[in-house]
């Protein structure tokens, strides 16, 4: 029966304030079960106040083989992360 | 001594403790990942709801007893928990019946134990309420789920159903140390909320497209000590290091 359960992306808030992060997936037969599975498997130790499921076939991932196209032209051209600032020793978190 | 107050207690107590224990053999053998880090979840729940009573009738008793010595180190007839929930877990459906005649037995009762004039009991009915309705609503949905599935998923739930049925009268049997306690304000009436028991069940049972059984033969005695021959397994494995080791600790 497990077998036919479709996989689920487990999304957590972790404080309020904050954004859900994705936390791992795991298999439950509807989003109903899907909540109830989260809630036991990734928050009974106080880890959120916040879940989000997504059936994993709703996600649509880049693919690792176009992975030259997607990212590599970006990683000689470092002028397009504003490292060449000089921040305050006041700004912390940066 | 408060001699009532302290069966009071366990009776309360053991129930959580044997359900809790039961589960607990379910550990690594749950039918998927998810359902049994569920399943472990919720036995973990029962146990430490189990240590705030334990500790509490350990401080009645005094004489250095502690939580661990009333949890290991009674004989079979000092357990004063239902039959029901030392019924085996003879297959999902039975874990799933099981638990949900006792969770909604469960919550019918913190929510009145929250109105005790005892106020530790008030205060362990207060935290434990959360964590029963989030039981209450696992196995209520695994119900509809089980019953509400296929042919042969529906089959078993009846069978777990019906086989489980003759132990809901006796949670509404009112001991000696109930009548007392009730009558000193601290403890609960149960036959008050009997009716909505049964109504909740019928309910979910109803959704669920399970046959509610009609017998009218009921089986009773854990109240009492007396129990069905499966209790001395359960205390075989749950006593077995503090009897073979006396006084070990972790």
């Amino acid at each position: 029966m497990e077998k036919n359960w479709p996989l689920w992306e487990i999304f957590v808030r972790s404080k309020n304030g904050l954004e859900h992060r994705h936390f791992g997936s795991l298999h439950a037969a509807d989003a109903e079960m899907a909540m109830e599975n989260a809630r036991d498997v990734y928050t009974r130790r106080s880890e959120g106040v916040s879940i989000w499921v997504v059936e994993s076939v709703n996600i649509t991932a880049s693919n690792p083989a176009d992975n030259g196209e997607m990212f590599e032209p970006a990683q000689d051209k470092v002028y397009r992360h504003p490292t060449f600032y000089d921040l305050p020793d006041e700004v912390k978190h940066m | 001594m408060k001699e009532n107050l302290y069966n009071y207690i366990l009776g309360i107590a053991d129930n959580s403790l044997i359900l809790g224990q039961r589960l607990g053999e379910l550990c690594g053998h749950g039918p998927n990942l998810e359902t049994d880090i569920a399943l472990t979840n919720i036995s973990l729940d029962l146990l430490g709801q189990t240590r705030s009573y334990f500790q509490y009738a350990a401080k009645i008793v005094g004489d250095d007893k502690t939580e661990d010595d009333i949890a290991f180190l009674r004989n079979e007839r000092q357990y004063k928990n239902v039959l029901l929930v030392e019924q085996p877990n003879t297959h999902f459906g039975f874990v799933i019946g099981r638990q949900f005649l006792f969770d909604v037995y469960h919550l019918l009762f913190l929510e009145k134990m929250q109105s005790s004039n005892d106020e530790i009991l008030v205060a362990i009915a207060k935290k434990s309420i959360k964590e029963v309705s989030y039981h209450e609503r696992f196995s209520s949905d695994w119900i509809k789920r089980l019953g509400d599935g296929t042919a042969e998923s529906n089959k078993k739930m009846q069978e777990a159903i019906d086989g489980l049925w003759r132990y809901t009268d006796e949670l509404f049997q009112l001991t000696e140390v109930e009548k007392v306690m009730v009558s000193e304000g601290l403890g609960v009436e149960i036959s008050l909320f009997k009716e909505a028991y049964y109504k909740r069940v019928s309910e979910v049972l109803k959704e669920a497209t399970i046959n509610i059984p009609e017998s009218k033969y009921f089986q009773k005695g854990g109240k009492e000590g007396v129990h069905s021959e499966h209790m001395g397994y359960i205390l075989a494995d749950l006593q077995y290091m503090q009897r073979s080791y006396p006084n070990m600790k972790w």
